[in-house]
């Protein structure tokens, strides 16, 4: 079975790649997943890479400005990559790239 | 005067599972009006926020035992309108001027963003929700698409 979520880490620089639709149902466990990692690891970096999403609703902007708030808890920056043109109209549309520890590139 | 070419009523139990399925039915449906890829994300993006505020808010008081319905209707017409309603028989909006403000949210801190209102209506031509406070909330969306 396919992985919904991959991570890696490298150098303090932690990489979660989502593989699947973010919607309500599929972003509850990958939260979790992800913040755990966030306290264990205590990475410098999260990058978050949406390129193997083909959708995302406004469960994904939770998603991201959820952990943009508990990153910068822990002095954690993130950056949002891999946006398709169809999920970086949705990001823009709550201004959550004007976030101080958020990064956001295509 | 615009004439209808199709409709479909479909009812789904409001479980999260169901997400996924409305939208991939609704984008089958819509396929035979050519919608650019764009649309069809359009469409599908604001159709997951309807049915998603179905599942998290307007049946979030309901007994384990109990399930809620959502009743969505899809009409398309041959001036290239897609009409899309959204219903549940669920808690209803108190206040709906403050439901439809952006980052509201009554829901988990952490998880939702209050941006559903927002999409549905930055991602249609046209959006009005009825409410009745313990009886039911309707989500009417309206897409004209390209010729």
């Amino acid at each position: 079975m396919k992985e919904d979520l991959i991570f890696s880490e490298k150098e303090g620089i932690l990489t979660a790649r989502i593989t699947c639709d973010i919607d309500h149902h599929t972003a509850k466990p990958m939260r979790e997943s992800i913040d755990r990692l966030l306290f264990e690891r205590k990475p410098s970096v999260l990058v978050i890479d949406f390129s193997e999403v083909g959708f995302m609703d406004s469960s994904g902007l939770g998603l991201i400005l959820g952990r943009a708030d508990k990153a910068a808890a822990l002095g954690i920056s993130v950056q949002v990559i891999g946006l398709s043109p169809t999920l970086m109209k949705l990001v823009r549309l709550c201004g959550i790239e004007k976030i101080n520890n958020l990064s956001v590139t295509r | 005067m615009k004439r209808k070419i199709n409709d479909m009523k479909l009812r789904l139990p409001a479980i999260s599972v169901n997400e996924a399925v409305s939208r991939s039915v609704i984008s089958a449906f819509v396929a035979e009006l050519n919608p650019t890829v764009e649309e069809l994300g359009d469409l599908r993006c604001a159709v997951s926020e309807a049915v998603t505020n179905c599942i998290v808010h307007a049946y979030r008081s309901l007994a384990a035992d109990e399930v809620g319905y959502i009743y969505i209707s899809v009409r398309l017409y041959d001036n290239r309108e897609v009409s899309i309603e959204i219903s549940d028989n669920g808690c209803g909006i108190e206040d709906l001027d403050l439901a439809r403000t952006p980052s509201f949210t009554t829901g988990e801190y952490g998880e939702r963003c209050g941006m559903g209102f927002l999409v549905m209506e930055s991602f249609t031509d046209s959006l009005s929700v009825k409410s009745r406070p313990g009886r039911g909330t309707t989500v009417l969306m309206r897409k004209i698409l390209k010729p």
